[in-house]
C-alpha cells in the first residue's frame, strides 16, 4: 500500500501503540498534521513546545511508557531542548519529533531553520535525520526500541517537510538492526555471588535506591530483598515512592536536603548497595569524604556510571530488576541471614530519627504557632504539604517544580506507590510542574494528580492551564506563594550574607487567582492555617476542570537539613530549632 | 614538544572505534568527547573495507579522564559499533607527514639527504622551499620533524596516528584472531 511519508509516520506511531501526541503545529510538520485528524491517536494541543515536551515527560513518569511530542522545525525545535534535556538527565523515555525544512533547503538558512540533530546532539540518547521516506518504519521502531530499552531516554526525529510530502511503500520490520546498541540484561554470576558475600559480612549496610528502580519496575523485588535482608533503604529524589516510606526500613531521602538519618546512614555504613543510583552530586556532597568507611555494590545499566564518581568494590552491569532478583536467589542459596545480627545497627538509625526528624516550628492550627504582625498565624509551607497528604488518597500523583517547594514536597509527602512522585531532579527545571502534571493527569486519568509548585515556577509555564482547560483536564495546582525565587533567596541568606539579589516576584504580582480564573480553572487563595484543609478538600471534589490555590505561606522559611555546597556530608545543618535544643 | 607530549608518551592511549558509516557519526564522537571535557590528541577516520562501517583511529589524553570513562561514554554512542584499545606493542602504527622546508640551492641537497634516510619522497621542488612527504611510526615523524625544523618549516600536516592489531604469526596471517583488547 502506498501512503505519503506524513501517513506513514502517523501510521508507525500507532503500530508502536501511541495513544497520545502532545504538539503544536508549524510549517515544517503540517504534513504530519493532516493525517492526525483521521488517527486514532490522542493529539493535546499545547500552549508553547517546552510545555508538550514537559507533558510528554509527566506521562512517561507516570505510565513507565515512552512520552512522545511533535513540534515544527526552528522555533519549534528549539523550545523543546529543555525538556530533552530535563529527560536526558532523569533517564525519561521521550520520542521528541521536529519538523525540518525540506532536504534540498537544509544548510541554507531557510525559513525556520536550525539544526536540530546537531543541538539536541548532546541532550539525546539518539536522534535521527530522517532524509528518504522508506526509512520512516525502520527509524521509528529503532526511536522506540533506543528510547525504551537500556537506560532510557529521550530520542528525537528530524522530519524535513518533502520527505512527508514523498510516497513509500508501506511496510513494517520485524525488528530492528542496530548493531552498536545491546543493552545488558542480566547479571554476571560472579559478580552477584560477590555482592551475596558482602551482605553477609555487614554490619552496617544501606540500600541506596535510585531512579534505576522504577525504570526497570523493580518496586516488588527491592521489597522482596529488603524482607529478607532487613537492610534498610534511602531513595534518592528520583526514587521516592519506589519503596513505600511507610516501612519500618525506609529512611526517606539523602543527600543535600535529604534527612539527617538518611544522610547520616550512609556516612557511616560499612556497606552501600547502590541500585540505579549514579552517585550524584547532590547525594555524595563532598565526594572525597562520602561514606568513607563503606564498599560499594554498584548495580546499573549503564557501565558509564559504574565507577564514574565512585569506584564500586563490585559493580554489576545489569538491568536493576533482574539483578535484585538474582541477588535474593543468592542470598537465600548461601543460607539464612542472623535476623539479630543489624539489631545494633538499627538502634543507632532509631535514635537519630528519634533526635533529628524532619520538623519545623509549627503554625498549623491548635499549635499555638508563629504570629506574625499581630494578625494571623504565619502559613508554613510544609504544613501545606501535610495537609495535602492527609486529604488526598495514597496513590495520588505528586508533581513538582524545582526549588523550596520540590523539596518540602520530597520531605513531608508520604509516598507509598512507585511512579507517584514526578519531578525534575537532574536538570532543576524550573516550570517543569503544571505541564508535567497535566502528561500525568492524561496518563493515569484514573488517579488524583496534584502539582506543588513554587510562584516563580509557576509563572514559566502556567499558560499550559488553558490547554488542561480546553482539553478537560483535571490537575490540581498547589502553589506555595512565597513571593520569593525562594532557594536562591535562601542561598543568599546563608552564603552571601543575606544580600538580596534579585529574587523577590511580590506575592500578588500577578494575581495568580485571576490568572487561573481566566484560564477557565478554579481558582482559590489560602492566606492562613484554617483555610488550607477546607480549600484542599473544596478542589477534591472537582473533577470537570483544573483547580489552582494561591497559598501565601511564609517567605522566611528555609528548608532543612542542609548540606552545604560542597561540603561533606558530615556537616548537615538541621532546623534551627532542633539544633539550638541540642545545645 | 616533551617527551610527555609526544603521542607514544603514557598520557596518550589509542583508541581504534568501529562506527557505522551514517552521516553526523564523526559529529557524534566529537561532540562526546567536547562536551565530556576529554582532550583529542589526533584522529583519523576513514571507510573500512565494509562500506557499512568506518574506522576512527583516536589518540586520547588520559590526563583529562580515565580511558575507561572514555571507552564507557563512547560505547553509549548508538552508532558505535566496536572499541578497542591498541597498546603500542601489540599494534602496527603509522602516520603520514607532508612538510614545507626553508631550503635554497645550497641547503637543498642536505635536505633531500635526509628524505632519503626517512625513506621520504620529494612532492615539490621550488626556488627557495622543498615539500616532502614522510611515512612512519609517530616517534619516527617526531625525529625528522625536528630534524627540519632548523631549516625553517613553512607549512606542516600531520595526518594523526592509524594503526591496526600486529598479526599472530606470518604464517597464520589469514583469519588470525584480532588482538584488539575489547574493552568496550
Amino acid at each position: 500500500m502506498e501512503f505519503t511519508g506524513a501517513q506513514a509516520l502517523v501510521k508507525s506511531l500507532e503500530m508502536q501503540e501511541v495513544e497520545v501526541i502532545f504538539g503544536l503545529p508549524g510549517g515544517a510538520i503540517l504534513p504530519v498534521y493532516d493525517p492526525i485528524i483521521d488517527s486514532s491517536i490522542r493529539h493535546i494541543l499545547v500552549r508553547h513546545e517546552q510545555g508538550a515536551g514537559h507533558m510528554a515527560e509527566g506521562y512517561a513518569h507516570a505510565t513507565g511508557r515512552p512520552g512522545v511530542a511533535m513540534v515544527t522545525s526552528g522555533p519549534g525545535a528549539t523550545n523543546i531542548v529543555t525538556p530533552l534535556a530535563d529527560a536526558y538527565m532523569d533517564s525519561i523515555p521521550l520520542v521528541c519529533i521536529t519538523g525540518q525544512v525540506a532536504t534540498s533547503a537544509i544548510g541554507t538558512d531557510a525559513f525556520q531553520e536550525s539544526d536540530t540533530t546537531g543541538i539536541t546532539l548532546g541532550v539525546t540518547k539518539h536522534n535521527w535525520l530522517v532524509t528518504d521516506a522508506s526509512d520512516i518504519p525502520n527509524v521509528v521502531r529503532e526511536a522506540f526500541h533506543v528510547a525504551t530499552t537500556g537506560r532510557p531516554g529521550p530520542v528525537l526525529i528530524d522530519f524535513p517537510k518533502d520527505v512527508a510530502n514523498d510516497t513509500m511503500e508501506w511496510y513494517w520490520p520485524e525488528g530492528v538492526d542496530l548493531p552498536g546498541y545491546h543493552p545488558p540484561s542480566h547479571a554476571d554470576p560472579a559478580a552477584i555471588a560477590a555482592a551475596a558475600a558482602l551482605v553477609f559480612a555487614a554490619e552496617r549496610p544501606v540500600i541506596y535506591a535510585g531512579g534505576g528502580i522504577l525504570k526497570s519496575r523493580a518496586s516488588a523485588a527491592l521489597r522482596e530483598l529488603v524482607d529478607l535482608t532487613g537492610i534498610p533503604v534511602v531513595t534518592t529524589l528520583m526514587a521516592r515512592g519506589s519503596f513505600p516510606d511507610s516501612h519500618r526500613l525506609c529512611l526517606g531521602m539523602p543527600g543535600m536536603h535529604g534527612n539527617y538519618t538518611a544522610v547520616t546512614a550512609m556516612q557511616r555504613a560499612d556497606l552501600l548497595i547502590a541500585l540505579g543510583s549514579r552517585f550524584d552530586d547532590r547525594v555524595t556532597g563532598k565526594v572525597s569524604a562520602f561514606a568513607p568507611q563503606a564498599k560499594v555494590v554498584h548495580v546499573d545499566i549503564d557501565k558509564a556510571e559504574i565507577g564514574k564518581v565512585r569506584r564500586p568494590e563490585v559493580g554489576i552491569l545489569a538491568d536493576c530488576r533482574l539483578a535484585i532478583e538474582a541477588l535474593v536467589e543468592a542470598i537465600k542459596a548461601s543460607g539464612p541471614l542472623d535476623p539479630g545480627r543489624l539489631g545494633a545497627w538499627m538502634a543507632t538509625l532509631h535514635q537519630w530519627q528519634a533526635e533529628f526528624p524532619c520538623t519545623y516550628d509549627r503554625s498549623d492550627p491548635g499549635s499555638g504557632g508563629v504570629v506574625t504582625g499581630g494578625r494571623r498565624p504565619t502559613l508554613k509551607p510544609q504544613f501545606v504539604i501535610e495537609a495535602l497528604r492527609a486529604s488526598t488518597p495514597s496513590d495520588t500523583i505528586l508533581v513538582s517544580g524545582v526549588g523550596q517547594h520540590q523539596m518540602w514536597a520530597s520531605q513531608y509527602w508520604s509516598f507509598e506507590h512507585p511512579n507517584t512522585w514526578v519531578n525534575s531532579g537532574g536538570l532543576g527545571t524550573m516550570g517543569f510542574a503544571v505541564p508535567a502534571a497535566i502528561g500525568a493527569k492524561v496518563g493515569r486519568p484514573d488517579r488524583m494528580v496534584w502539582a506543588v509548585d513554587g510562584d516563580g515556577c509557576f509563572q514559566m509555564t502556567a499558560q499550559e492551564l488553558a490547554t488542561a482547560t480546553a482539553e478537560r483536564i483535571p490537575v490540581k495546582i498547589a502553589i506555595l506563594n512565597n513571593a520569593y525565587l525562594g532557594m536562591v533567596r535562601q542561598w543568599q541568606h546563608m552564603f552571601y550574607e543575606e544580600r538580596y539579589s534579585e529574587v523577590y516576584l511580590s506575592p500578588d504580582l500577578p494575581d495568580y487567582v485571576g490568572w487561573a480564573e481566566s484560564m477557565g480553572c478554579v481558582g482559590l487563595r489560602v492566606e492562613s492555617p484554617e483555610e488550607v484543609t477546607p480549600a484542599i478538600e473544596k478542589a477534591n471534589d472537582i473533577d470537570d476542570r483544573p483547580v489552582v490555590i494561591d497559598f501565601r505561606t511564609d517567605s522566611m522559611e528555609q528548608v532543612f537539613p542542609m548540606v552545604p555546597a560542597g561540603a561533606s556530608n558530615d556537616d548537615i545543618v538541621v532546623y534551627q530549632s532542633l539544633s539550638e535544643a541540642r545545645q | 614538544m616533551s617527551p610527555d607530549h609526544r603521542p607514544s608518551g603514557p598520557r596518550h592511549r589509542l583508541l581504534s572505534v568501529l562506527v557505522e558509516n551514517k552521516a553526523g557519526v564523526l559529529a557524534r564522537v566529537a561532540g562526546l568527547f567536547s562536551r565530556r571535557g576529554y582532550n583529542i590528541y589526533s584522529l583519523a577516520v576513514a571507510p573500512t573495507d565494509n562500506e557499512r562501517f568506518s574506522r576512527i583511529s583516536i589518540v586520547v589524553d588520559v590526563e583529562s579522564s580515565p580511558l575507561e570513562q572514555v571507552v564507557a561514554q563512547l560505547d553509549k554512542l548508538i552508532n558505535v559499533v566496536d572499541i578497542g584499545e591498541l597498546h603500542p606493542d601489540e599494534a602496527r602504527e603509522a602516520e603520514l607527514l607532508l612538510v614545507s622546508v626553508s631550503a635554497d640551492a645550497g641547503e637543498r641537497s642536505q635536505v633531500i639527504q635526509l628524505v632519503g634516510v626517512f625513506s621520504g619522497r620529494i612532492l615539490d621542488v621550488g626556488h627557495e622551499a622543498i615539500t616532502v612527504m614522510v611515512a612512519g611510526t609517530p616517534e619516527t615523524l617526531d625525529d625528522f620533524e625536528s630534524l627540519m625544523r632548523p631549516y625553517g618549516i613553512e607549512g606542516l600536516q600531520r595526518t594523526g596516528r592509524i594503526a591496526l592489531p600486529k598479526l599472530e604469526g606470518r604464517s597464520s596471517a589469514i583469519g588470525a584472531r584480532s588482538q584488539v583488547a575489547d574493552i568496550a
